[in-house]
């Protein structure tokens, strides 16, 4: 079986073939440019994730909120998990990029980190 | 009067970029002179990630990308002006600005980068019919109103244009629980980045319709719903395929515009396509002292290659003012079969350096070829399997390519099929 994917790892958006055979493993990745785009076809064909950025609500700052984002992709289909998790935190001022805002979010391993000060 | 050697307007990641490298390249006295209360610019409020791929190897958002800049800024002897609003720069490269605390002044630049950005067209650019309810904005402004201020401007969403701060935006709305009905774009392809279509509408199953746009909007206070309808090949509305579709609110991604009001004063001769100064491959206007980078110049999608652009610009500031810049002879350069602009547009052959073109085509091409002619000879002839006119393409001559050249020759860029 073939999918064909436009790569999201950067930019340029090269158009990807991949081969899978009957498990669903892949086989061959064709299109790509880089090491990158085939590291993005494999994960997007096996278990899609993405990276996820918004906003958390900040008291005492200059600006009403600040902006998070996971330090990693996350798995594609939890982001509306994450997103409910994210929306009820409320930080104190000072927030420094880097700063952690939720740790481990919903057992995935990976933490929400701010990415701008106030 | 101040006096500084460099004077460079807006604080965003092009006049950054530029005084930086002016500053690397020995320029004692810069300032930056930004409208806002603080250095970013739109970065601010682009809290996606995407930025610095190119310039620095990792993928950050927009404030992110934006910092590392600040503090590099406020490690050097640079001058910073927030909250300060220039309003004219005359024939004598003489900037007078005002701000609240020193009131208004003047400042005698040795050279002046401008680097103000851009803005978006907004709704009284197009011609839509109904009534003028709220609920219809910029995507810019939505964008503003959710990630600098912290509310939601509105439930449910329709996108006229798919450019990437609109797609940016249909996936921002969603993860925030509106939704987001359909985004209409008027040409037959998207204008936006390919992953932007890929991880913000199809990620949500968000439908884009080409050749489609909104014809009316309805409500009185607040608005109540728009009518959409596919266009023709002559982009006029096909009767009979009107569709209402209900929503509180219309977002606008229609194309951004250089913001040259001060170039304009100072007399700077812009390019009818980028709607940006004509400069040179140093970014020099036709205004000698004076540069231009960034947005201003053109609507580039990345700001790692604004970056590199303002780098250029910096330099080239520096060397005007150590009056190390070379004398020369220009050829010009021209975009023909499908290329719509190149930037710069003119270059100097005696320069003793590759040059980079940056150009945008019209259409979708599919396993096309670059080429580049000059005096009826090809210099270049590269094959590139997609050209979309969202996505800035480049091609470097090199220094001998250059040297074979004379005063008043056409560098020709074309694509062919």
């Amino acid at each position: 079986m073939k999918r064909n994917l436009v790569c999201i790892a950067c930019p340029i958006g090269c158009p990807i073939e991949v081969e899978l055979n009957d498990a669903g493993e892949v086989v061959g990745v064709t299109g790509n440019t880089c090491p990158r785009g085939e590291a993005y076809a494999r994960t997007e064909v096996t278990h899609p994730v993405r990276s996820l950025t918004t906003s958390v609500k900040v008291e005492g700052g200059v600006h009403p909120v600040v902006p998070v984002k996971t330090a990693a992709p996350i798995p594609k289909e939890k982001m509306f998990d994450c997103m409910q998790v994210i929306n009820a935190v409320t930080l104190q001022a000072p927030v420094a990029i880097g700063d952690v805002v939720v740790k481990d979010i919903c057992g995935l391993g990976v933490d929400v980190v701010a990415t701008n000060n106030d | 009067m101040l006096q500084y050697d460099l004077v460079v307007v807006g604080g965003g990641p092009a006049g950054m970029a530029a005084a930086l490298q002016a500053k690397e390249e020995g320029v004692a006295k810069i300032v930056i002179l930004e409208r806002a209360e603080s250095l970013g610019g739109i970065l601010e409020q682009c809290i996606h990630t995407g930025f610095g791929l190119h310039y620095f190897g990792e993928e950050l958002s927009g404030p992110e990308y934006a910092g590392r800049f600040i503090r590099e800024v406020q490690q050097t002897d640079i001058d910073v002006m927030c909250d300060t609003m220039v309003l004219d720069i005359s024939d004598a490269n003489v900037v007078t600005a005002v701000n609240k605390t020193q009131g208004l002044m003047q400042i005698r630049a040795t050279a002046v980068v401008l680097a103000m950005g851009c803005r978006e067209r907004p709704r009284g650019a197009l011609s839509i019919a109904g009534t003028r309810p709220s609920g219809i904005m910029t995507a810019g402004t939505a964008q503003k109103y959710v990630n600098i201020d912290g509310y939601m401007p509105g439930k449910k969403v329709v996108i006229l244009g798919s450019g990437d701060i609109g797609l940016i935006m249909a996936r921002r709305m969603t993860l925030e629980g509106a939704e987001v009905k359909v985004v209409c774009e008027l040409m037959p392809y998207s204008s936006g980045l390919q992953r932007n279509i890929v991880q913000c509408l199809e990620d949500f199953n968000i439908p884009l319709r080409l050749s489609c746009t909104v014809v009316e909007t309805h409500g009185k206070e607040r608005l109540e719903g728009v009518t959409i309808a596919d266009v023709d090949e002559r982009l006029q509305p096909i009767p009979g395929t009107e569709q209402y579709i209900p929503c509180d609110t219309l977002m606008l991604s229609v194309g951004l515009i250089p913001e040259n009001e001060l170039s304009k004063g100072v007399g700077v001769p812009l390019d009818n396509v980028t709607k940006g100064p004509v400069v040179d491959e140093y970014r020099e206007t036709l205004h000698p002292g004076i540069f231009a980078c960034g947005n201003v110049l053109q609507v580039h999608d990345l700001v790692d290659y604004v970056t590199e652009e303002s780098k250029i610009a910096g330099k080239g500031a520096a060397n005007y003012i150590f009056g190390k810049k070379k004398g020369g002879a220009y050829a010009a350069t021209k975009g023909v079969n499908g290329v719509r602009y190149i930037v710069p547009q003119r270059v100097n052959v005696r320069g003793g350096e590759k040059v980079k073109l940056y150009f945008r085509v019209g259409q979708v091409y599919r396993n096309a070829k670059v080429t580049v002619t000059c005096n009826g000879q090809t210099l270049l002839s590269r094959k590139r399997p997609k050209l979309a006119p969202g996505e800035m393409e480049n091609v470097t001559l090199t220094e001998e390519q250059l040297a074979a050249m004379n005063e008043g020759d056409e560098i020709v860029v074309g694509i062919e099929e």
